[in-house]
């Protein structure tokens, strides 16, 4: 039973991190209409960011700060939003699919150089020698476990929280304005280049959060937690969830992690054992399908964006979802 | 020195191949098509059946060329294989991307080729497995072009670069000189006015797809056969390719060719700097340095 259960807090706390990163992506796709290609860049940014300055010193490694753990954790973000901000820069003036080409070329380059640089990596081996916060105080099982989960779930609801009211503030219909008819947002004085950056950066981010907590709850982040299939599973997710909707992005997180570990279960448990090897190749096909059935058939996701009618003196009434107010 | 400029020819030819297609369905469908590479792969290891095909009913072809390991029966299954891609493209078309065009926006389609990529490069992985092959297992013996500084080429790369720049010079014809090559560029350059005069949209749309797929699975066949083959094909040459479209301009079919021999030297030239384990990085710099130098490439044309 306790291990039903330690399973059980593990899971969310998993599923929960990924939610921060999907809520990342549905500021950018679903709110901007912005494509990252790159996810896994900005999830790994903040991974290797909030390890190497919280690590202690260590031979032959770049850091040991030393720093507080928040302050760290901070500063992944801060790593992840330098990234995207060189990245959104470079891309946000020009036809809307340089963005998508960039962003995954810096998944490809992240990667890469965090394989290849061992001062500042620790290369294939990964980042070693990290200590999970607090862990002398609470100590290492199950109670530990319970209150990295607790951890976890108050930055989800913090960034939920920030997300709403940043959807609903005056930035948020911006945001929105912009994806529908820049030319529109343009002729009111917008500048849709600036807001999108920003919208750009603080989705990247947040992705930078999920990924600094991911690192935490393994207390290790390696390249082969960090490949393509990373920024796949993100986005299906998210369409899944329903783009534009904050409360589906985090329900398509908790769906999609079942159905990929459970299938992994399935897969490894009765799949006979000279199919064991294509495992991961029959979850990826899996992924695919999701991604291209749910565009053709549901593009609006399990739980459809609500469009609301914003008129002064009332309360946001919402309309039905699909249709387009008037 | 030398040794990396040939090497960054050779490969650059194939990066054209695969660049020529993507750039003409970028600059048509308007959508950065991350499928495209996956077509590679589709094309290498449809030669490689193929092959083997062609070597068993006609065991006459399995006779080598010459100096190369090219054998008759691979030749023949090259033609095959290209037309088996084109066809592939066109199909992934009408199952996926059409729907996605009839209702979603360009993002869409970016988001779809996505999914399709992922389909594509898993299907090839569970069908002829994980681990890489091979067109032939002679060992392809190189000439020693000079022993001070060594230069080695194999006749195989020379024959690839021949057979790519025969395709380009084909493409070229075509695209100047015949009424379905005016249509085609009528139909990029703006596709309502080249509608108005009577050109079939869908037909030109189909066309692209079938040049494109056809032009990938040429690619995809020769760098099995100056590499090797592996499921991973298109996920390796995906970056590379979309750097020489953007280098050339997208839309440029002339700039798709000048930008992969561009990626192609520069990043077997950027070996001398930086350590050998960076390479897959090189693109991405590329992306990065025309971004901010030329952002709409060397032939390109800004448009919204």
């Amino acid at each position: 039973m306790i291990g039903v259960l330690s399973y059980l807090v593990f899971f969310s706390t998993v599923a929960a991190i990924l939610s921060i990163a999907v809520l990342g992506l549905n500021l950018q796709w679903g709110n901007t209409g912005l494509f990252n290609g790159g996810v896994a860049a900005f999830f790994g940014a903040g991974a290797y960011g909030t390890l190497i300055l919280a690590r202690p010193a260590q031979e032959a490694q770049f850091g040991g700060f030393d720093i507080p753990y928040l302050v760290a954790l901070a500063g992944g973000m801060a790593v992840a939003a330098a990234l995207a901000w060189v990245v959104g820069r470079l891309t946000l003036r020009l036809r809307h699919d340089y963005l998508a080409i960039a962003t995954f070329g810096v998944a490809v380059a992240f990667e890469n150089v965090m394989r290849t640089t061992e001062w500042l990596s620790g290369g294939a081996r990964g980042v070693r020698g990290f200590q999970r916060p607090l862990q002398d105080v609470i100590g290492a099982g199950l109670t530990y476990n319970l209150a990295l989960l607790a951890f976890v779930l108050v930055l989800l609801a913090l960034t939920y929280l920030f997300l709403e009211r940043l959807v609903a503030s005056p930035f948020g219909r911006l945001l929105r304005a912009i994806r529908e008819d820049e030319t529109a947002a343009r002729s009111l004085g917008k500048s849709p280049a600036r807001i999108r950056l920003t919208a750009f950066v603080a989705g990247s981010a947040i992705m930078g959060l999920a990924g600094g907590l991911y690192a935490t709850t393994y207390a290790f982040i390696s390249p082969q937690d960090i490949l393509p299939i990373l920024t796949f599973q993100i986005w299906a997710m998210l369409i899944v969830g329903g783009a534009g909707n904050n409360r589906g992005a985090i329900l398509g997180a908790f769906t999609i992690w079942a159905a990929w570990t459970s299938s992994g279960w399935l897969l490894s448990r009765f799949a006979p054992s000279e199919a064991q090897l294509y495992t991961g190749t029959i979850q990826y096909i899996l992924i695919g399908l999701v991604i291209v059935g749910m565009l053709l058939w549901r593009p609006q996701g399990l739980f459809p964006e609500k469009l609301v009618v914003s008129q002064s003196g009332r309360t946001n009434k919402p309309t039905k979802a699909g249709s387009v107010p008037s | 020195m030398i040794q990396h400029l040939l090497d960054g020819i050779l490969v650059g030819a194939i990066y054209s191949l695969g660049a020529i297609g993507l750039t003409m369905v970028m600059h048509i469908l308007r959508f950065a098509n991350f499928s495209h590479a996956e077509l590679l792969s589709v094309g290498a290891y449809s030669a490689l059946v193929f092959d083997r095909l062609f070597a068993a009913i006609l065991p006459p072809l399995t006779e080598a060329i010459g100096p190369l390991t090219l054998t008759g029966a691979l030749a023949l299954a090259i033609l095959v294989s290209m037309l088996i891609t084109g066809v592939t493209a066109l199909i992934i078309d009408r199952l996926v991307f059409q729907r996605v065009r009839a209702k979603g926006s360009e993002l869409s389609m970016v988001f779809a080729s996505f999914g399709v990529a992922l389909i594509l490069r898993n299907l090839i992985g569970l069908i002829f497995g994980l681990s890489p092959a091979l067109y032939s297992h002679d060992i392809a013996f190189a000439a020693v072009l000079s022993r001070d500084p060594l230069i080695l080429v194999k006749p195989d790369q020379v024959f690839v670069l021949a057979a790519a720049l025969v395709f380009m010079a084909v493409l070229h014809v075509i695209l100047s000189r015949t009424t379905f090559g005016f249509a085609l560029r009528a139909v990029a350059e703006n596709p309502s006015l080249a509608q108005v005069n009577g050109i079939n949209l869908k037909l030109m749309i189909r066309a692209v797809w079938l040049i494109g797929g056809a032009l990938a699975a040429a690619a995809g066949v020769f760098y099995g056969l100056t590499n090797q083959l592996s499921p991973l094909i298109g996920q390796n040459l995906l970056l590379p390719v979309f750097a020489a479209t953007i280098v050339g301009g997208i839309g440029s079919v002339y700039g798709a060719v000048a930008g992969g021999f561009i990626v192609g030297l520069a990043a077997n030239l950027a070996l001398i700097a930086l350590p050998s384990g960076y390479s897959p990085s090189v693109p991405f710099l590329i992306i990065l340095a025309v971004l901010i130098l030329k952002p709409n490439g060397l032939f390109g044309v800004a448009r919204a």
